[in-house]
């Protein structure tokens, strides 16, 4: 596992700032009254991958935590929760992916779509409703419906951008081995 | 710092109270108004939290703009429960008075009403608590004091990161729009959406890359300061604790205890007048 160390703690912080920013500022309205296109999520995939179960669960609390606030309508801790249980799953189930090493060919893709996509669907088909459901004591049908809705449209969003990240930041890296001694 | 978190600097008591002490009344209070659905208890917090806003001496129009949210957050949800259950207060309390001589699925039924009264009761509870705590609240104080009220400091230190940071990459994001937008990559309106939400990852990817370079050399900076050395660390912004600190935590403490002593007299967590 990654090692929650200096790096880590300030990869927090900046996913944290980076998750607040595009949720806040850089809402795509998707049609539907009152929810935008959460770009964020392919984010915090991106950063639990990279940087360890740890930093993506403080940085979905963190990030979330913020945006609830900053808006004034509460802190809905049911889906606060749930962006750092998604951090955290995403997290433990790339740690398997080296991406120090400039490798993310298409088992990588694979790996990291598969985990994000149960992590969205646990998440927010599974733990946001039941804990509003636990805590504010709402109806079932509707959260299940918003969290059915909501797991959908990350997925998309994380599908194209998380890996597009993930893509973009190992082709930074240099390759092992890229170096040859010269004849 | 840009004034993100609209903290508003006025004296009054709540903002000579700690960080740290707001942080945990926010957070009992909230408990205790989540836990709750007694209506006596939530009027009770409503009026609380309203004479608290006016201690701290928060105007309506200093939050009007954030109130605006939060109308219109809690208009589409009261609809949706209202479409989705329109029974749910009948599972609730048991009883179903259908209000008008009207009967059916989407009929109004007294105990319907009363649970979304008691869901903006809720609301009302908590949301001037909320808006107090970030009018009146310092945001690096805020960081600070998390250390305090137990969380460790490498955690404590993220968020005053993230504090930190989120004014840098917000322009950050705005200065690669509007070099995109400079070579003609349409982002308004006028554009169709899957438009926009390729010019939105186009943005993106460069602003991720570049912040992954700036936790380089942040995390470099702080290992050559040697962060993370000690248990400990002292904050700039933190300050000791005094009477009305502990006053106010131990008050919102009993709140904590008067919900769960009306939810063993209630039988539940709802406050049941139809039986």
């Amino acid at each position: 596992m990654k090692k929650f160390g200096v790096k880590s703690i300030v990869a927090t912080g900046i996913g944290a700032a980076l998750f607040f920013v595009l949720g806040r500022f850089v809402a795509i309205p998707s049609g539907v009254p009152n929810t935008n296109i959460a770009l964020q999520y392919g984010v915090l995939a991106f950063i639990a991958a990279v940087f360890g179960p740890i930093a993506g669960l403080l940085a979905g609390l963190i990030g979330h935590f913020f945006i609830d606030f900053s808006y004034g309508w509460g802190v809905w801790w049911s889906w606060v929760i749930s962006s750092a249980f998604f951090g955290c799953v995403v997290g433990f189930a790339t740690s398997k992916i080296d991406f120090e090493s400039g490798e993310f060919g298409a088992s990588g893709i694979i790996k990291f779509n598969v985990a994000q996509i149960i992590a969205h669907l646990v998440a927010w088909a599974g733990l946001a409703p039941v804990l509003d459901i636990l805590i504010y004591g709402e109806p079932a049908d509707k959260v299940f419906v918003q969290g059915l809705v909501s797991a959908g449209v990350n997925i998309i969003t994380t599908a194209v951008l998380g890996t597009l990240l993930c893509i973009a930041y190992t082709a930074a890296i240099p390759k092992k081995g890229s170096l040859k001694e010269e004849e | 710092m840009t004034n993100l978190f609209n903290y508003i600097d006025r004296p009054s008591p709540i903002h000579r109270l700690t960080g740290a002490t707001k942080f945990v009344c926010l957070m009992l209070w909230s408990f205790a108004a989540m836990s709750t659905y007694d209506t006596r208890m939530l009027i009770g917090l409503v009026i609380g939290s309203m004479i608290l806003f006016k201690i701290g001496r928060i105007h309506i129009k200093d939050v009007s703009f954030m109130l605006g949210f939060t109308v219109v957050f809690l208009v589409i949800n009261s609809v949706m429960i209202y479409i989705f259950s329109p029974h749910h207060g009948t599972e609730i309390y048991g009883t179903c008075t259908y209000l008008w001589g009207t009967s059916g699925r989407f009929a109004p039924t007294a105990e319907q009403l009363f649970y979304h009264l008691n869901y903006l009761l809720k609301y009302l509870a908590t949301i001037p608590i909320v808006l107090l705590f970030v009018c009146t609240t310092n945001p690096s104080e805020f960081a600070a004091s998390l250390n305090k009220v137990g969380i460790k400091y490498s955690v404590a230190y993220s968020v005053a990161l993230a504090l930190r940071y989120i004014p840098d990459i917000q322009k950050q994001y705005h200065e690669i729009s509007q070099a995109g937008q400079a070579r003609g990559i349409e982002m308004t309106k006028k554009a169709s959406m899957v438009k926009r939400i390729k010019a939105a990852s186009g943005i993106l990817i460069p602003l991720i890359l570049s912040s992954m370079d700036r936790i380089e050399i942040i995390s470099n900076a702080m290992e050559l300061r040697g962060f993370g050395k000690e248990k400990k660390r002292t904050w700039y912004m933190g300050r000791p604790f005094k009477a009305p600190d502990i006053l106010a935590m131990i008050g919102c403490g009993l709140l904590i205890l008067l919900s769960v002593f009306l939810t063993f007299i209630n039988g539940g967590r709802y406050y049941n007048p139809f039986i």
